[in-house]
């Protein structure tokens, strides 16, 4: 996983509420589009027009928010669906960063598998930092310190699980951290297998010999 | 003092990861064809091998076409997910129900009727409507791509502990009033993200009374709420559901099973971190209007006006909402007329689904103009409701029978409701595009849906007197 460390560029405001991942990524672009090239329909109902034609007003259209690589956003960001493709389409438009008042739990957990950070702030600050973000200055995003730095120069700290903050840091692969824990995952089913018979014995060779 | 959520989540613990995280195992995995397959190529790419296939279960539902003799690769986009679901299954010994098979069918349908959702079992399935699977008292939630693999890698998770919320629904509700109005009405009133960051205990008297497709049809709709769990506690009418399903478990095992299963109840001096109380009698049939979950009235209401929203934000988003949906404020939402209706999707596809929509279409026909399509849940619902002459009931009304799939859910299979139509739907999300770019979903329950199909406009479901 990409590691995460500060990240410094334009903010683009995006200031609608529950805003969902079927608009993030629309559901047929999941089945024909590699994960590498989903950034081309990210946001695609508002990006684009019915014809096809960028729509000019949307925000990462414009000239100053091309490319930008943090995005403000408004309250319950990426609710609904769990796909992941939504996460893979941000980060091929060169987002790293999200900065909103509450996401949908499951997009929270999907950026933290792909090295962009979901950073949560109160609505008053949110709205304070879109705000200073319309004229496309610079923010900086400082995961060591956990602080959002505006272009005056204010800071605004954030709070972030240590374990997340962490594995963002160092770019750390959650599977192979847990593959170091099989020994311990095999005791604890052997024990269920005896407290919890009917989760495992009516499902013949529940557990792949070998594999755990 | 524990609450449902600590009886559901602590005996799966096996590691404390610190700070509120936890190394939790995984007892059952529901693997669909758009992000299972898309899961099974990776572990492929990766050389990953499923280390506990026997708890993991496939079928097609998201991609394939329910068209009438339908077969895999109907749909030609869906083709490589269904059989690439279906070979990643068999390469590492998944159990697989393809196309015409008991057991084919939207995963959250076919996982409680085939007794592979139990109740105290820790369920994952990537797809964010794995928690209708708490109806029946399991802890299912949704999950990513990675996630994922992590899960069938390792049958293990590392997940935060989410805050214990609970809801309380008391009074019975009103003749003609259903589960899904119940669920409309909770989210309209503390909105999309009224349970972000919680697991939602639905409880109190009229959640009791529900059978269990009722409890499922509520728990589907926890993440419209932002919550990734929901569920209710299982009791007698959960463990009459299970006995004698496929896979649960039988006999002298069952009863064991069962003893241990009526511990699964939130204590009576549990605390939680957030309730909410709704008088189930008060609540009349419920449609949306625009484009969030949230957005939903009574249907003797009128249109609401941008004004009415509470705060700056909502408010443009309001009035975009009705721009998109082609409605105008203050109007009544009864006698929109409709173009589509979509009876199916794990909300509202089950065999009771059924039942109450073929009452109301029983010697009834669809409005002319208006496409009516049945999309039963899965290949046992569609087999049961032929037994009992549901779909000579549908066909004669005119509406359209067909095969068993997510369907215009989601048009994630190449059906779609045009652009600009206007579909009442018994589906979960009322999106931007989310049944086909530029269609127009109004959200609510089948026997509501099919009375908009014969009358050709929203209508109070009461007022046809079925
Ligand atoms: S029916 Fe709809 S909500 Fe349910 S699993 Fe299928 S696409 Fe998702």
């Amino acid at each position: 996983m990409t590691p995460f460390t500060t990240v410094t560029g334009a903010a683009a405001p995006l200031m609608q509420p529950n805003i969902d991942t079927d608009v993030i990524i629309p559901i047929h672009r999941l089945t024909g589009t590699a994960r590498e090239t989903m950034g081309q329909f990210a946001f695609e109902p508002l990006r684009y027009g019915a014809d096809g034609a960028e729509n000019p007003d949307f925000i990462l259209n414009r000239p100053a928010f091309r490319g930008a690589p943090i995005l403000i956003a408004g309250a319950n960001f990426g609710c609904g669906s769990s796909r992941e493709g939504a996460v893979w389409a941000l980060r091929g438009v060169g987002l790293r960063c999200v900065i909103a008042e509450g996401f949908g739990d499951i997009f929270q957990g999907n950026c933290y598998q792909n090295g962009m950070l979901p950073v949560t702030l109160s609505a008053r600050t949110v709205e304070e930092l879109a705000r200073q973000a319309v004229q496309g200055a610079p923010f900086t995003v400082d995961l060591i310190n956990r602080m959002v730095i505006s272009p005056g120069g204010t800071s605004y700290p954030f709070d972030i699980p240590p374990l997340r903050r962490e594995a963002l840091l160092e770019g750390l692969d959650e599977l192979a951290q847990t593959r170091k824990r099989l020994a311990e995952i095999t005791t604890w089913q052997e024990r269920d297998q005896e407290t919890r018979p009917w989760v495992w014995r009516h499902l013949p060779q529940a557990t792949k010999e070998g594999s755990t | 003092m524990a609450t449902l959520l600590d009886k559901l989540w602590d005996p799966h613990v096996i590691a404390d990861l610190g700070d509120g995280w936890w190394l939790l195992h995984v007892d059952r995995v529901l693997l669909h064809d758009l992000s299972g397959w898309r899961a099974m190529e990776e572990m492929r790419s990766r050389g990953l091998a499923a280390a506990a296939p026997k708890l993991a279960f496939a079928t097609p539902d998201h991609a394939v076409s329910t068209a009438p003799g339908r077969r895999g690769d109907s749909y030609g986009p869906g083709e490589k997910l269904w059989s690439g679901l279906r070979d990643g299954a068999a390469r590492n010994g998944i159990d697989f129900f393809d196309l015409g098979q008991i057991g084919q069918g939207i995963v959250h349908v076919m996982g409680p009727e085939m007794g592979i959702t139990l109740p105290g079992t820790t369920l994952v399935c990537g797809d964010s409507h794995t928690c209708t699977n708490g109806g029946l008292g399991a802890l299912a939630f949704g999950i990513g791509s990675t996630e994922l693999v992590h899960v069938l890698a390792t049958q293990v998770l590392r997940q935060r502990k989410p805050r214990a919320m609970r809801v309380r629904f008391e009074g019975r509700p009103g003749p003609g009033v259903s589960p899904k109005d119940l669920v409309l009405h909770l989210v309209g009133r503390i909105g999309a993200d009224g349970g972000t960051g919680h697991a939602v205990e639905f409880a109190g008297e009229a959640i009791r009374a529900l059978p269990v497709e009722g409890r499922m049809t509520i728990c589907n709709m926890a993440i419209e709420l932002g919550a990734k769990m929901g569920f209710v506690a299982p009791d007698e009418t959960t463990f009459a559901y299970i006995a004698g399903r496929p896979y649960a478990p039988q006999g002298e095992m069952f009863e064991r099973a069962v003893a241990a299963w009526r511990d699964l109840v939130s204590d009576e001096d549990a605390v939680f971190d957030r309730e909410v109380v709704i008088d189930a009698s008060a609540v009349a049939p419920t449609v949306s209007w625009g484009t969030s979950p949230e957005h939903t009235i009574a249907i003797d209401a009128a249109i609401p006006a941008p004004e009415q929203a509470p705060d700056a934000d909502r408010r443009a988003a309001w009035g975009k909402a009705l721009d998109y949906m082609g409605l105008d404020a203050g109007r009544p939402i009864a006698g929109t007329p409709v173009d589509w209706v979509f009876i199916g999707s794990c909300t509202n596809s089950r065999i009771g689904d059924l039942r109450e929509a073929a009452a109301v279409a029983r010697g009834r026909k669809v409005a002319p103009g208006v496409r009516a399509w049945i999309v039963p849940g899965s290949e046992a619902v569609k087999r049961q409701a032929e037994a009992e002459g549901l779909d000579a009931v549908f066909l004669g009304a005119g509406f359209e029978w067909r095969e068993p799939g997510c369907s215009l859910c989601v048009a994630a299979n190449g059906e779609r409701v045009p652009e600009g139509a206007r579909c009442a739907s018994t589906s979960n999300r009322n999106f931007v595009g989310r049944q086909g770019p530029g269609a127009r979903t109004h959200l609510m329950g089948p026997a509501m849906a099919a009375a908009a199909a014969v009358t050709g406009t929203l209508t109070d479901v009461r007022r046809l007197g079925a």
